[in-house]
């Protein structure tokens, strides 16, 4: 081994690496778990899917060792070129992919198959680096924001168009760069209200705020509430006006003590949201009188963001149950969980759920889960790792898990910080928020908190195309890293 | 490292992250910890859902004889993963079988794509009441594995195989097209049984039961709230006269060929024979994979749905047709006549003709089946100054044709329907150069001969709309399906481009054929029958042999077409067949006069060995 070789050895975060390691360890003996079959008879050949991934994880160790081996200048020299190449291998894919259960995003050669869409971040995050670390580069010139957008939402449609539509909202996570770049947080909040407001408005669309008086709706009810905590936020954060936020949150909370009092001692049946209603309203003139008299703008935009906050929940609403056809509405259902007979998504939630709470602190154990062996939860060892770890690892073992994957993503962050290259810093956050996105999505769908949006958990669901990417998405950057004293790439 | 104005940010970026793990973890400490609850269904919480077939829809014929109905068959059904421990010798011996095919047939079930320990797999297949019977009370004893019930098909008439189609395990296409189906599911595969699968199929039922730790099933999940009843299969009415359809088979045993009948008022197929034919029967249960080998290895294609599917320049019969479009275009009346001189001839070009008088008029010349009549009014169609060019005179002539039901499929409910073939201006245009072509150059199109095809039911179809004397309905083997609805496209009435009033003299030059035509020797004594004799030219042996025929003349009750190939000239053949048919429908008996005939018919065998 050379000098330089030498060099980066010594350079190499071995945090990070110690992390990985542990994470594809605790990964393979899930896989195990949730795959193994007690019997040996001779002429049972159980499905070897541990095996498999004994295989994929050996392949990775050698793709972690030739990226760390790589010259690191290919990395940016290349970008621009690896993504080219992944669009078009993006495109191709959708047009000859087979129909595997109504996605085109597998490419077939002989017994291998590979998910390029996977592969795809990588490029993607190696692409925006290279732009938005190129000179001259600016948040405020709108040519190359348009550029910058374009380089995020082109593989996603087109992973969209191959019907893998969780794959593709990955690609969102890629704002939280953006942001650190110094996008406006607004972006960020509105990105986020608008997807919690939706999926509130559809899922609780039909629900009673109190059983007892139907036609009311508790979607609109809670994006109200919520609207109205963001806006008080805000007032509090840029103006620290306390006189409006004091003023309307005592208006709040006593007219829905009064209107509990009123609904559960006299027995009159109040409209709730019409108290939602009067507290939205005086909010909007206070804020609409404040700007006026202080001729602050912020104020002027913040009531339309409570406006439009329930604007937005009406057409939602409004589009889901009107404008979508019925097989439409069930599939966004479906997506949601919200079809919670037992043979759809709600289903493997309710079961994941069960296998969880089953573990309780300690877990029955290595190889004792029954949930996650007898009964049939497809994805049980993709998607639906974490049941296994969470039934026989109990609450130590996912708490381990969660903790691990929130010490990788805050030990790349702060490798991202340390990097003398703009180049670096960005691409190291983008590995920090994708691994970001799909931790939250994955076990946010497991437990029950997120929709059900198949995308795999890192480094533990089972699959080579899956593995690999991560894997291929963090050394690169362990790479990027070990350099960081040697280069200044700009 | 790098100073910028947002530093600050990688603390709210840190911050999401903690904030997000930290509810997550709230979450699970509930989920795990605080909520006892899901302990709890966890120990009564495995499941078996054992999916309930609903039974298949029934198939009876127009007057209302069950053909198609259902037996039981039973699947052995093993999950890998529950049949832990068990004898398998024992098991064996059960199901009659030695260790050895226990172990291949274990072995063969784990290569299968989408194979999973945990699901019940199809280990032995349809297995019939006497066979499960004697062994239902042992397999109880074996843990992991259960019975599946299924239905199979059983046939009361041993006909019509090809119409009815059949059911068979579903292919991979299949599942993945459709979520309805799962691996190993029987659904229809051709006629019938496929067209109207989903009207057949009904919906499935499924059952969930709970199971311990170790499989053994506990009982119902929540009493059964979640069960969910199957729903039967819809019975189909089909217009078929089934005694019909098995009189055509007999009929045509040792011919090859086909008939097509259609009632004209409905466009009911009354019958749809192809031969050689086999007994539907044989492509059900476990020998369904080794008769269906057999079957498409036969040379003599008994899997060819010929009325359907078999095209044949139409010949003769043709001729009706051409005479309701010379009509139609004004270059002949019912009075018009050609003269024949054993034939057509103009210059080197000769089509030949047989003896008889001349010069004929329409209704003659339909009635002596001339060659000459009809090449002489073509050729003075195609070449008439009253379109701008030859190509306008054959697209004319083909938008006729076509609406004649001739040229595309006529959208029957049966599969793999052919469409024939009508030329167009184009396609010799091609040939010849634009507009390089005349009358001549085409005129074997005239007598049914050249470029033209059509299928049996086609013929069959011409001969329903002559009846009619003007229009037709789509051709369908499906009268009523009980509580549902027939597709409106069959009760939709097509007109022909041809005026009504110029049909009656071609009905008369039909009925001539059998009072004093080439029909003659198939007459029926107490029923007017319009017929047309034909022969369709086969370029690899002996013509094929053709008749198109509907009766009574008036208020026509059915149109028929026959054809038996490789037999030559169309009276021979073919005629008697089809007016056998006739009286058998109309009169349901053979009076003793035409026994011989129908002893001879029965008895002919013109398949070569
Ligand atoms: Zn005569
Ligand atoms: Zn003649």
């Amino acid at each position: 081994m050379d000098r330089r070789n030498e060099n980066i050895l010594n350079n190499i975060d071995i945090w990070t690496i110690g992390l990985y390691i542990a994470l594809v360890i605790f990964g393979w003996v899930s896989i195990y778990g949730a795959s193994y079959n007690f019997d040996d008879s001779d002429f049972w050949d159980f499905s070897q899917r541990f095996g498999k991934q004994l295989v994929w994880i050996g392949c990775s160790v050698v793709i972690a060792a030739v990226l760390l081996m790589l010259d690191v200048k290919i990395y940016t020299t290349l970008a621009y070129v690896i993504y080219g190449f992944f669009i078009i291998l993006l495109i191709v894919t959708l047009l000859v992919a087979p129909d595997t259960r109504g996605s085109h995003s597998w490419l077939v050669m002989g017994p291998i198959s590979l998910q390029p869409a996977e592969f795809a971040k990588t490029a993607t995050c190696l692409c925006l680096a290279k732009y938005m670390s190129s000179y001259g580069f600016t948040m405020k010139n709108i040519r190359q924001m348009v550029v910058m957008c374009l380089i995020i939402f082109v593989p996603m449609l087109i992973i969209v168009a191959q019907n893998e539509t969780g794959s593709a909202l990955a690609y969102l996570a890629l704002f939280l760069v953006l942001y650190r770049q110094g996008m406006t947080g607004i972006v960020l909040l509105l990105g986020v209200c608008a997807a919690v407001f939706f999926v509130v408005s559809i899922r609780f669309g039909a629900t009673p705020i109190v059983d007892s008086i139907p036609g009311e709706n508790l979607g609109m009810f809670a994006i109200m509430i919520m609207a109205v905590v963001i806006a008080l936020s805000m007032v509090y954060f840029y103006y620290k006006d306390k006189t409006l936020v004091k003023t309307i949150s005592i208006l709040g909370v006593s007219l829905f003590a009064v209107g509990i009092i009123v609904y559960n001692y006299l027995d009159v049946k109040i409209k709730f949201s019409y108290l939602a209603y009067i507290v939205v309203g005086s909010l909007i003139l206070y804020l609409l009188s404040q700007a006026i008299r202080q001729r602050k703008w912020g104020y002027f935009l913040i009531s339309i963001f409570v406006a439009g906050s329930i604007g937005f929940g009406h057409v939602s609403d409004y589009a889901f149950n009107k404008i979508l056809q019925p097989h439409q509405q069930t599939r966004i259902k479906v997506t949601l969980g919200m079809e919670n007979d037992l043979k759809k998504s709600g289903y493997n939630v309710n079961q994941s759920m069960i296998a969880i709470g089953s573990g309780r602190l300690t877990g029955k154990g290595f190889l004792q889960g029954t949930q996650t062996k007898l009964k049939y939860v497809p994805e049980q060892d993709t998607d639906f790792i974490f049941c296994t770890v969470g039934e026989e690892h109990g609450f130590i073992g996912t708490t381990a898990v969660v903790v691990g994957f929130l010490a990788l993503m805050l030990r790349l962050i702060s490798l991202a910080e340390r990097q003398r290259s703009l180049f670096s810093r960005i691409y190291g956050y983008c590995v920090a928020s994708i691994i970001f996105f799909h931790v939250a999505i994955n076990i946010g769908m497991v437990i029950g908190l997120t929709p059900v949006i198949g995308i795999p958990l890192p480094f533990f669901s089972y699959g080579g195309s899956s593995l690999w990417s991560f894997t291929i998405l963090l050394f690169i950057f362990l790479r990027l890293d070990a350099s960081r004293k040697e280069y200044m790439m700009e | 490292m790098i100073n910028d104005s947002n530093d600050n940010r990688r603390y709210t970026i840190s911050l999401i992250m903690v904030a997000v793990c930290l509810i997550y973890i709230i979450r699970l400490f509930s989920i795990q910890i605080v909520d006892k609850s899901y302990l709890e269904q966890s120990q009564n919480n495995a499941y078996l859902r054992k999916v309930i077939y609903p039974s298949r829809g029934l198939l009876t014929d127009r007057n209302g004889r069950l053909i198609v109905f259902n037996k039981s068959a039973y699947d052995i059904m093993i999950v890998p993963r529950e049949a832990r421990g068990f004898d398998t010798l024992a098991f064996a011996n059960t199901l009659g079988i030695t260790k050895a095919d226990f172990i291949k047939r274990m072995g063969i079930i784990k290569r299968k794509s989408g194979y999973s320990p945990y699901v019940p797999q199809l280990f032995m297949s349809q297995l019939s009441d006497e066979e499960y019977g004697p062994v239902s009370e042992k397999l109880y004893k074996f843990n992991g594995i259960y019975v599946q019930k299924r239905t199979l098909r059983e046939y009361n008439y041993h006909n019509a195989a090809l119409a009815l189609g059949s059911i068979g395990e579903v292919s991979k296409k299949q599942i993945e097209a459709d979520d309805f189906y799962q691996q190993g599911d029987y659904a229809g595969q051709n006629g019938i049984e496929l067209t109207y699968e989903k009207v057949l199929r009904g919906e499935k039922g499924e059952e969930i039961l709970l199971r311990d730790s170790r499989g053994r099933v506990k009982g119902k999940y929540e009493d059964g709230k979640y069960d969910k009843k199957p729903v039967p299969g819809k019975d189909i009415e089909l217009s078929l006269d089934i005694e019909l359809q098995k009189y055509g088979e007999e009929l045509m045993n040792g011919k090859i060929g086909s008939i097509a009948a259609i009632e004209p008022s409905t466009g009911e197929i009354l019958a749809l024979v192809s031969s050689p034919t086999y007994d539907p029967s044989m492509l059900v249960g476990r020998k369904r994979s080794a008769n269906f080998a057999a079957l498409s290895k036969d040379p003599l294609k008994p899997l060819f749905d010929r009325p359907m599917m078999a095209q044949y320049p139409p010949g003769s019969t043709f001729k009706t047709a051409q005479a309701l479009v010379l009509q139609q275009e004004g270059i002949i009346t019912p009075n018009t006549a050609y003269g024949c001189q054993h034939g057509f001839h103009a210059g080197a070009l000769s089509v030949g003709c047989h003896g008889h008088e001349s010069p004929l008029n329409l209704k003659h010349s339909i009635q002596h089946s001339c060659n000459a009549y009809y090449c002489c009014g073509f050729r003075s169609m195609i070449d008439n100054r009253k379109y701008k060019n030859v190509s306008e005179a054959i697209d004319v002539w083909k938008n006729h044709i076509v609406s004649l039901g001739f040229g595309y499929k006529l959208g029957a409910d049966v599969p793999n329907e052919k469409r024939g073939y009508i030329p167009n201006s184009s396609v010799y245009n091609k040939i010849y150069g634009e507009n390089r072509w005349k009358g001549l150059t085409i005129i074997s199109l005239s007598i049914g001969q050249g470029e033209v095809l059509a299928t049996p039911l086609q013929i069959a179809n011409l001969g329903a709309t002559i009846a009619n004397r003007g229009y037709f309905y789509t051709p369908h083997l499906v009268k009523k399906i009980k509580g549902g609805e027939i597709d409106s496209s069959f009760i939709t009435r097509h007109n022909s481009t041809i005026d009504p009033k110029y049909y009656d003299v071609v009905v008369e030059g039909m009925e001539l054929v059998m009072i004093s035509g080439t029909g003659y020797y198939s007459r029926i004594d107490s029923i007017a029958v319009c017929g047309k004799t034909g022969t369709a030219e086969n370029p690899h042996g002996k013509d094929h042999s053709i008749f198109m025929a509907f009766a009574p003349k008036d208020d026509p009750k059915i149109a028929i077409s026959v054809v038996v190939e490789n037999s030559g000239f169309g009276a021979t053949w073919a005629a008697p067949i089809a007016t056998l048919m006739i009286e058998k429908y109309l009169k349901g008996e053979i009076p003793k006069r035409r026994k011989h005939i129908e002893q001879r018919l029965l008895e002919a065998n013109l398949i070569k060995e």
